[in-house]
């Protein structure tokens, strides 16, 4: 599996993650071998195999739509002072829409 | 105080017959921990208010004992310990070894550390780690690699390889780490030290910052199987905040064992393979030798799909990954000012090459196109490993191995060679994706430039089996 550096730049967009040019080449190549290794998947014959989808075997894990834990009511204003840019209170984003 | 050979388990005894206080013992922890860190790196903070906790608990103790009570007080009261840097302590700093979280203050306590709270337990600082807990060697942390204390040229394993380092090197009594692919068992090995993974759901997660959720686990680092039990005692359990979280109360072992008569020892023929060192050949065989000896029934098993355990990982841990990472747009967490005015540049600046390459190796895997060749390939190939152990132990209690091929390498050894670095996980992935217990213990030593080194032995047991394996494991450390 060979990654070309026209496929790195649709990845590092996905990602959204900005390449200069000479990463884009180092990525191509590190991500070119790691694929050929992850390849060697394609020997097993897994027709009919369930896959796994996460970890647990727990299914319909329910709980009360309450609040269940007081201690962290009164605490938004510490979830603020943890953003990067604020306006009157507010988390200032970049514009979605022009 | 001779801290080398103090446990937790004695520590606690001295406390309650009041042979030492918890200050004695935050302080002198404390003071080796100042003078150790310049050189090996292993805490990226330390917390000035240790000292307060530890004189709470000293408090604590004073009550108890003029009550008659101390012997129902918490197994960790007092007791001074080191947490990765990606567990979340209200007031503290987080970072999980980034510069994308380097300005992160957590605003609230993860369960494992409200647990510990509870216990009176004292925390010294944040070990150093691996970015996000992408690595074996702890060199990919944003703020410089920690060294091994046993040979200061080497790696001390990752990704908690700051938690492991600090127990070794007597820098703590005990820590706490995140294992998802091998990230204590393999550092727990290169350090000489206990290191153990519970059962997929086992430990709450809440309030830790994520890495692959279908893989990880929080659990325990200690010098000693009694200590690491005392430890993932202390924070087993369900809770409402991690759906995957199993309510079972944990319940210890009912059986003591005196020695390993009867024990079911499974020896994975594939983990003897091309790729294992065969100096850790040897001293893994001879510990199998001394558990044969001691009773044990050996007999050695097939994983079929063992070699294809590493490549199924690099797909489902990245893929996740992928969509983990997504939060950190630099918008929510900590300032990321002037790093950049775009998503894309804030994130090219705040991730190091291992992240990225893993975010976009994930992107990959899960985009049009290439979702059912890669990621439901290796969903599917997942069953096929987990079928492999729930074979394996209709007929063994536990299954043995080397954790890792080689004993710890040299830094700077493997940094320029993802894939090499890989390899250092192959025996302990596995045991990830099929969501069972699972621990590394020494299990002597390898000579490497004069320098003797220590291996390790990982133990494996069946869902829920913690109790077993922690008293597996107890019989095993009193016959070698």
């Amino acid at each position: 599996m060979s990654i070309t550096q026209k496929d790195i730049r649709h990845i590092a967009h996905l990602a959204r993650i900005e390449l200069t040019g000479e990463e884009q080449e180092r990525f191509a190549g590190e991500l070119s071998g790691i694929l050929g290794f992850v390849g060697q998947l394609n020997e097993l014959d897994t027709t009919g195999v369930t896959p796994v989808n996460g970890g647990t075997d727990l299914e319909h894990v329910m709980r009360k739509d309450a609040v269940i834990d007081a201690s962290l009511e009164g605490h938004a204003s510490e979830l603020m002072d943890a953003v990067s840019q604020k306006k009157d209170g507010r988390v200032r984003v970049k514009a979605v829409f022009e | 105080m001779e801290l080398s050979s103090l446990t937790i388990a004695e520590a606690g005894r001295m406390l309650r017959r009041k042979e030492c206080s918890a200050i004695e013992l935050a302080t002198a922890y404390m003071r080796e921990a100042e003078e150790k860190n310049p050189k090996l790196r292993a805490y990226l903070e330390l917390y000035p208010d240790a000292e307060h906790t530890a004189r709470r608990a000293d408090e604590l103790l004073a009550d108890a004992r003029g009550n008659g009570e101390s012997s129902h007080l918490p197994a960790l009261l007092g007791i001074p310990l080191a947490i990765k840097d990606n567990i979340l302590i209200q007031g503290k700093r987080v970072s999980a070894g980034s510069r994308m979280l380097e300005n992160y203050t957590a605003s609230y306590d993860a369960t494992v550390i409200t647990k510990l709270k509870n216990h009176g337990a004292v925390f010294l600082g944040r070990t150093n780690m691996d970015e996000f807990a992408m690595g074996s060697s702890t060199e990919n942390s944003a703020f410089g690699p920690t060294r091994n204390p046993r040979d200061p040229n080497r790696v001390p394993g990752g990704s908690s390889g700051g938690s492991a380092a600090a127990v070794a090197a007597d820098m703590c009594l005990g820590a706490l780490g995140s294992d998802t692919g091998g990230s204590i068992r393999q550092p727990a090995s290169f350090c000489g030290v206990v290191g153990m993974k519970p059962t997929y759901g086992r430990i709450s997660r809440h309030g830790l910052i994520p890495m692959a959720a279908s893989l990880n686990q929080i659990g325990p680092l200690a010098k000693t199987v009694d200590d690491a039990e005392l430890l993932f005692e202390a924070i087993a359990g369900g809770d409402d905040f991690d759906a995957v979280a199993v309510k079972d109360e944990y319940q210890r072992s009912r059986i003591i064992y005196e020695d390993l008569q009867g024990v079911r020892i499974g020896v994975p023929k594939e983990y003897f393979m091309r790729g294992l060192d065969p100096d850790v050949e040897v001293g893994i065989r001879s510990v199998i030798q001394k558990m044969e000896h001691a009773g044990g029934v050996v007999q050695e098993i097939s994983l079929p799909h063992a070699s294809y355990a590493l490549p199924t990982y690099y797909i489902i841990a990245p893929s996740e990954v992928s969509a983990d990472l997504a939060r950190f747009d630099g918008i929510r967490y900590g300032q990321t000012t002037g790093m950049s005015e775009s998503y894309e540049g804030v994130r090219a600046a705040g991730f190091g090459p291992e992240v990225k390459r893993r975010i976009m190796l994930g992107a990959y895997a899960l985009s049009a196109g290439y979702y059912d060749a890669y990621y439901r390939k290796a969903q599917q190939v997942r069953r096929l490993i987990r079928n492999d152990f729930d074979e394996a132990f209709k007929n063994v209690d536990i299954i043995v191995g080397p954790t890792t091929p080689t004993p710890a390498f040299c830094l700077g050894d493997r940094a320029d060679d993802p894939l090499a670095m890989y390899l250092a996980d192959i025996y302990t992935v596995a045991v990830n994706l099929a969501g069972l217990p699972a621990l590394s213990m020494p299990a002597g030593s390898v000579m490497r430039d004069s320098v003797s080194l220590p291996i390790g032995m990982q133990m494996v047991a069946p869902r829920m089996r913690e109790d077993a394996l922690f008293a597996i494991a107890r019989a095993v450390e009193r016959v070698l």
